[in-house]
């Protein structure tokens, strides 16, 4: 028989003695997160469902007072029927796939030879992370002054080191090269952002599995390849997404570089998108445009973070 | 003997890797090492070829930086009384007069206004919502979660043309509350995903020693888990700082005259006759350096930081 005083004492929970003192902890989490989710719900979720509103309508933002037409999908029809929003589209996932690839490459080489764990590995560590924090669109802005036609830095390493003439290219003009410009900026400045991610990925590999592979006799290559790149491979896929989702979003940088120029050799969807809103405000056309851009990276993030679970479990 | 290991890199391996990473090293920070020496060059020696890596260092950039100036005819020059202060006499061998300061130095102070007052008001939500999230049953707790994160994923372009339209009906557009509240929406996510994985890591014996010993569930907030998470609190808020400071798609967009922040100004420095490249360095100089300066701080914290707290160390 349990001691009566015992069975009293479990009659009366702590959480009611708090709920007298004070306000109960159920109260107490709604006030706290209430605040939070206002400002979302007023400045992200109402915005997104005035888009979706105006985006069945051929409103125009600098004309507040025309009249508003209601014209159902016909936008979301002329956007996807757009060649030249599939070039945009083209040239979104061009810039995305290569900084991707350059950044997973150098990024997970960087971080394997850091892990090499040498005097001083933290201070470069540091000093490599450097472009990532900083102003896109300063940066950006500058990098157009590293790249002038002609008397440009860029230009003149490139002759010094193989002799093609500074004056027979330009990185940002006609030539095909601005594409290649951008994926240089940006992998110059997000290169360190994969690093530190495959860096934390190697040092989460406890020591005691290499060296039950060398008990067994494993060679240091297929240690690499069954080991290291399987333990990396959860790190580096979520590496992948946030750069995934960045880059699709990608705006001031390029901006700033290119216009999305020249021609429209480096529109990426998201300037394309700024000039339909900003400059020649089609707001109801563009606001279509928008939700099309939220539902593809939404879209598409939702697949990969499945496939991401995946590669965790196993 | 000395303990031997199979997993400790050799000497070679080890030398071949610290050449090889500090030769990186140095590439990758020679952009900025010309952003910082172009701004102490002269027009002329910023625009030279072959580039000069050696020059008589200048302030010439920085002068021209917070103020505006004119060339007038050389005669007119001459004519003039000689010059008064260091800034004059600068911008008297360039053969120019000043008329008056830039707007860099307001641009700066918005960036300064806007950049703390939404960090602040993040961190202040942001604690508390974490501090929900992390210690009481929430309904729809992971929903709210991914919820919050998923803000994030909207271009910004995109949530730029209903908040132009929303600001201009309530009086928000080119204000600093307008950008305050704004990017306190974008900085949220981070912070309450930052915060609730610090506050996690506090052990819950602490309050509940608290609360028995008859502190209320806020005091016990504010006396116990408070000053615990105060680490973290202070990483978040750089990271949050960061942000703010750095955006332009926003501000660009949004304001113009009376809120512009740095980055949309700085490309536009002008000098007399053509882009004036030591101004807009010594521009992006002043306007990097804090954030280098908090990047080595934040060190320890950067790979939580970056990945809203998905990677720890």
């Amino acid at each position: 028989m349990a001691n009566p005083i015992d069975i009293a004492a479990r009659g009366t929970p702590p959480t009611l003695a708090r709920k007298v003192r004070g306000l109960s902890d159920r109260a107490i989490a709604w006030i706290f997160v209430a605040p939070t989710i206002f400002l979302l719900l007023a400045i992200n979720i109402f915005p997104l469902i005035w888009t979706i509103r105006l985006s069945f309508t051929n409103y125009a933002a600098n004309k507040p007072n025309a009249e508003v037409k209601w014209v159902g999908l016909r936008n979301y029809e002329r956007i996807l029927t757009d060649e030249d929003i599939w070039s945009n589209m083209t040239t979104t996932a061009h810039f995305l796939i290569w900084t991707i690839f350059f950044q997973v490459l150098i990024g997970f080489t960087l971080a394997w030879l850091i892990n090499r764990k040498f005097k001083g590995n933290d201070i470069l560590t540091t000093l490599i992370v450097l472009p990532m924090m900083l102003s896109p669109a300063v940066v950006g802005n500058f990098w157009t002054f590293l790249y002038q036609p002609q008397i440009g830095v860029v230009n003149y390493i490139v002759e010094f080191f193989t002799g093609i003439p500074a004056a027979s290219f330009s990185m940002l003009g006609p030539g095909g090269l601005a594409p290649w410009s951008i994926v240089i900026v940006d992998t110059w400045m997000w290169t360190p952002f994969v690093m530190l991610i495959c860096l934390a990925g190697l040092r989460s590999i406890p020591d005691y599995i290499y060296e039950a592979a060398e008990v067994d006799r494993a060679s240091k290559w297929r240690q690499f390849w069954t080991i290291t790149v399987p333990m990396v491979l959860p790190f580096l896929m979520l590496a992948v997404l946030f750069r995934g989702i960045e880059n699709f979003k990608m705006f001031d940088m390029v901006n700033l570089l290119t216009g999305g120029g020249p021609g429209s050799e480096t529109l990426l969807t998201s300037i394309d998108l700024k000039r339909e809103a900003f400059e020649k405000w089609r707001t109801g056309y563009s606001s279509a445009y928008a939700i099309i851009l939220f539902v593809t990276v939404f879209g598409l993030a939702s697949i990969y973070v499945k496939a991401l679970n995946k590669v965790k479990e196993r | 003997m000395s303990a031997y290991s199979v997993t400790e890199p050799s000497k070679t391996s080890k030398w071949a890797a610290a050449l090889l990473v500090t030769l990186y090293t140095v590439i990758t920070l020679l952009p900025l090492v010309w952003i910082i020496s172009t701004s102490f060059k002269t027009g002329p020696d910023s625009i030279s070829y072959p580039p000069k890596v050696f020059f008589d260092p200048t302030v010439e950039g920085y002068v021209n930086l917070f103020t505006t100036r004119t060339r007038p005819a050389v005669s007119e020059l001459e004519a003039l009384p000689p010059p008064e202060g260091l800034m004059e006499e600068i911008a008297r061998r360039q053969g120019t007069i000043i008329t008056g300061p830039s707007r860099f130095g307001e641009r700066f102070m918005n960036s300064v206004i806007i950049g703390f007052g939404s960090t602040a008001l993040s961190i202040i939500l942001g604690t508390l919502a974490a501090y929900a999230f992390s210690r009481f049953k929430v309904p729809l707790k992971d929903d709210l979660l991914f919820f919050i994160l998923s803000t994030r994923m909207m271009p910004p372009i995109a949530v730029a043309i209903p908040i132009y339209l929303m600001y201009r009906e309530l009086g928000l557009s080119d204000t600093h509350l307008g950008m305050i509240l704004l990017y306190t929406a974008v900085n949220i996510s981070l912070a309450v995903w930052l915060l609730k994985g610090f506050i996690d890591e506090i052990p819950r014996e602490y309050e509940e020693a608290a609360l028995i010993d008859g502190y209320t569930r806020f005091q016990a907030f504010r006396k116990v888990v408070l000053p615990q998470a105060a680490t973290g609190i202070a990483s978040t808020a750089i990271f949050c700082l960061i942000f703010a400071w750095n955006e332009y798609a926003f501000a660009v967009l949004l304001t113009s005259g009376n809120a512009q922040t740095a980055p949309p100004f700085i490309p536009t420095i002008i000098g007399v006759g053509g882009q004036d490249w030591p101004a807009v360095a010594a521009g992006a100089t002043l306007f990097l350096l804090p954030v280098m300066i908090f990047t080595i701080l934040l060190r320890k914290h950067l790979l939580r930081g970056i990945t809203f707290g998905a990677v720890r160390k």
